[in-house]
């Protein structure tokens, strides 16, 4: 069939009409502009990332937090409290189309990913300046803001470090002590395995893991690998599947299916909570999480004082004994933003001293800032014992462009290894060094184009 | 339409009468089609356009702030596509088999059973609508939380269908996984199928309803079984409706990307890797949008040549069809 050509023409041009009329709809900015130093009866857009137990918990700490900066300067802060799952694709989207909020909270290992998108504002000069300056920040978070040697396009707002969690009552039945070396750890979790209602199986387990999790798989291929001297890259070049990056891996995802330390079912965990429920009904004896998880285990109704923190174990005679990487959630401000003024003003509240102490308080974080960083609040065992990690023990993951395309290619792998440690039983150090060869493949295929 | 011819009128004159109506006539279509049209290429063509234009790109996290600024690919990432000994093309090849042995068996499974319900209700007994209205529901409940519930089900241990297993002693001491693993094809067979079958069940209860109960009667009289009617009226008789339902369903399911994506998330497990969720992985997760383009463009081609050729040889919407 043919149509006429008027027809066509008269239709392409309505299309087109129809085109310019959205993109124009789109573009357009429903509120005046602002000069700095005026920053009064402006609104800005925020989008955080869910840090409480619940969302409704987070959207009550941020709703406060705008209370109190919109008493200070005037400036209303709308936001939208965004789950961990969809945050980065949120990210990329509103990247992709230009409209998105003009302050948000990323995972501080996606800062050089995410900057090299050019999105945000990079923080130098009297941007830097406008935030309160580079030094008011604890040096270790502020190096996980950035590719090496660039301007930062973030600056850190919750710090979070792993720590080891053990159930004090079922390691005082048990005459055990928190294990400080990896063997010592398998050992302990072997002996917290148990039967207690005489079915043959056991229901109480040493360890637990989110298994499904492609970020944690991630992490713990990073923390464990290192401790044996290996690195994910070198250079550019991805090298997930060295001797020490399998070793690593091989001891992780064999607690299920070798050493039969943790729950078969942790394989599909992935949520973030199911853990530390396990952990809080006193079904698991031990499990390795960032300090965040001790809001999961209030919500999930365990007392502060039935649960300690210990450093993360250690491989026997490592000499690099990283526990954790430099974890945390980052402040950006989106380079589209027509209130930047007002947006950094707001990421100079929430990095105030006062606001830090309310705000990690409220959320089981660790401040990220020096002056914060000796209030009371924060002198609980179990947060100094993840301050000390994260100032004795940590290194940041990778701080490439492609650590995203990094975690998702890791964190596969771990994910089918641990599955079949879950279905099949003990996964050899052969299959673990295909998986991770694999991943090292499409990594590098992923990044070579 | 028709014409009614005013019985004195002049030859010339009813020409020339006849002709104005013709003219307009001739417009209407067009006119009418035109807000179609406009919309048609708003949603789908200009899109689709930009789409195949993305996968002549090198379109990464680099440049997807500033599209324009992407280097110019060629054929870089159809060939990267297309390798199939290299990690990108494998992992496209498996996802395309994976996809395939999946929509065999959801088509297939989603006909048998909206025949099997559709031949259920179409028979008179006492609460038959009830049937009908309830076996809408799936159809009916929103894809997310008929999704999500699924999830809830196919948990390994605090699951209904594990349960139910464990019940009826069907599995032993270790309950299956049914979201991690090889399971996981069936589990998203199943959830897959749940959704869809009312639709099946729909289209072939239409095409049932418009069957002369004659034909039926006449068989009846003439001693064929039920299984003969059905093999040779109710069938050849519904072949125009199985034609259209079978190419619609062809596509949804190989197109299936939201029960996939809210079952697994954005890393499935290898045996449920649909090829939907794996474009947008290389698209959105792994941020190459050339690549997910290309990728994008091939399955395009692919679903566009299988309903071209399964339209000429089923002469699916022509009249010929029926007969």
């Amino acid at each position: 069939m043919s149509f006429p050509s008027r027809i066509i023409r008269a239709s392409a041009a309505g299309a087109l009409a129809a085109v310019v009329f959205a993109v124009a709809a789109c573009g357009g900015d429903d509120s005046s502009s602002e000069s700095s130093g005026k920053l009064k009866g402006a609104t800005i857009n925020y989008w955080a990332s869910n840090q409480g137990a619940t969302i409704d918990q987070d959207n009550q700490v941020i709703s406060e937090a705008a209370a109190r900066f919109k008493k200070e300067t005037g400036v209303t802060v709308k936001h939208k409290v965004i789950p961990w799952s969809d945050l980065f694709t949120n990210i990329t989207t509103a990247t992709t189309s230009g409209k998105g909020p003009d302050v948000l909270n990323i995972g501080n290992t996606w800062s050089a990913t995410l900057q090299a998108t050019g999105a945000f504002v990079p923080f130098e000069g009297d941007d830097l300046k406008a935030v309160g300056g580079k030094e008011k920040f604890l040096q270790t978070s502020f190096a996980a803001s950035g590719a090496p040697g660039e301007e930062p396009t973030s600056v850190p707002l919750y710090g979070l470090s792993y720590g080891l969690f053990y159930n004090k009552k079922l390691f005082k039945e048990a005459g055990l002590q928190p294990p400080k070396t990896w063997s010592e750890f398998v050992d302990t979790a072997k002996q917290l395995t148990k039967d207690t209602d005489g079915d043959g199986k056991p229901d109480q387990w040493g360890f637990a893991m989110e298994g499904g999790s492609i970020t944690e798989n991630a992490h713990f291929a990073f923390i464990l690998g290192r401790q044996n001297g290996g690195e994910l890259f070198d250079g550019n070049k991805p090298t997930f599947d060295t001797p020490e990056i399998v070793q690593g891996v091989s001891d992780y995802v064999n607690l299920i299916g070798r050493d039969k330390v943790a729950d078969p079912g942790n394989a599909q965990y992935a949520d973030g909570t199911r853990t530390a429920n396990q952990f809080a009904k006193g079904k698991t004896g031990m499990f390795i999480y960032q300090n965040n998880a001790e809001n999961n285990l209030k919500a999930a109704g365990m007392e502060k004082s039935a649960y300690g923190v210990a450093e993360v174990p250690v491989k026997d005679g490592s000499d690099t004994p990283i526990m954790t990487h430099v974890a945390g959630i980052n402040l950006s401000v989106f380079a589209n933003t027509k209130k930047k003024a007002a947006a950094l003003e707001w990421v100079k509240f929430l990095t105030s001293p006062e606001e830090q102490v309310q705000l990690n308080q409220s959320f089981g974080s660790l401040p990220v800032v020096k002056q914060a960083q000796s209030d009371p609040a924060f002198a609980t065992p179990n947060l100094k014992t993840f301050n000390g990690i994260l100032a004795e023990n940590a290194e940041p993951m990778p701080l490439i462009p492609e650590e995203g395309q990094m975690e998702t290619f890791i964190g596969e792998a771990l994910k089918g290894l641990i599955s079949d440690s879950a279905t099949k039983g003990a996964v050899s150090d052969a299959e673990v060094e295909a998986a991770l060869k694999s991943a090292n493949e499409k990594m590098a295929a992923a990044s070579g184009g | 339409m028709t014409a009614v011819r005013e019985p004195v009128a002049r030859p010339e004159e009813a020409r020339a009468r006849r002709r104005q109506p013709l003219l307009s006539r001739r417009r209407l279509p067009y006119v009418l089609i035109a807000p179609a049209i406009l919309f048609e290429l708003l949603i789908h063509v200009i899109p689709l356009l930009s789409g195949v234009g993305i996968s002549f790109l090198g379109l990464t996290q680099f440049f997807i702030r500033n599209w324009t600024q992407a280097p110019f690919a060629g054929l870089g990432n159809y060939r990267r596509a297309l390798d199939f000994g290299g990690p990108i093309g494998e992992g496209l090849l498996h996802s395309f088999l994976i996809t395939a042995a999946f929509t065999v068996i959801v088509v297939a499974l989603a006909w048998g059973m909206g025949m099997l319900a559709a031949q259920l209700v179409n028979s008179e007994f006492r609460g038959q609508r009830w049937f009908r209205t309830l076996f809408l529901v799936p159809y009916a409940a929103p894809v997310y939380v008929s999704v999500i519930a699924w999830s809830f089900l196919l948990d390994r241990d605090n699951g209904a269908l594990n349960k139910l297993l464990g019940d009826l002693h069907l599995i032993g001491d270790e309950p299956p996984f049914w979201l991690i693993g090889t399971n996981a094809f069936w589990a998203i067979v199943m959830t897959t199928v749940w959704r869809l079958w009312p639709f099946a069940f729909l289209m072939i209860l239409a095409g049932m309803q418009s069957i002369p109960k004659e034909l039926y009667e006449a068989a009846e009289v003439d001693g064929a079984s039920p299984w003969r009617r059905w093999r040779h009226i109710t069938l050849p008789l519904l072949r125009p409706v199985t034609g259209v339902l079978m190419i619609i369903l062809f596509l949804w399911t190989f197109n299936e990307f939201n029960t996939a994506y809210v079952l697994f998330g954005p890393a499935p497990p290898s045996s449920a890797d649909l090829l939907s969720l794996h474009i947008y992985v290389n698209s959105f997760v792994n941020l190459n949008f050339g690549l997910g383009s290309a990728m994008s463009v091939l399955l395009l081609v692919f679903l566009l040549l299988v309903t071209v050729v399964y339209i000429r040889v089923f002469r699916v919407g022509s009249d010929r069809l029926a007969a």
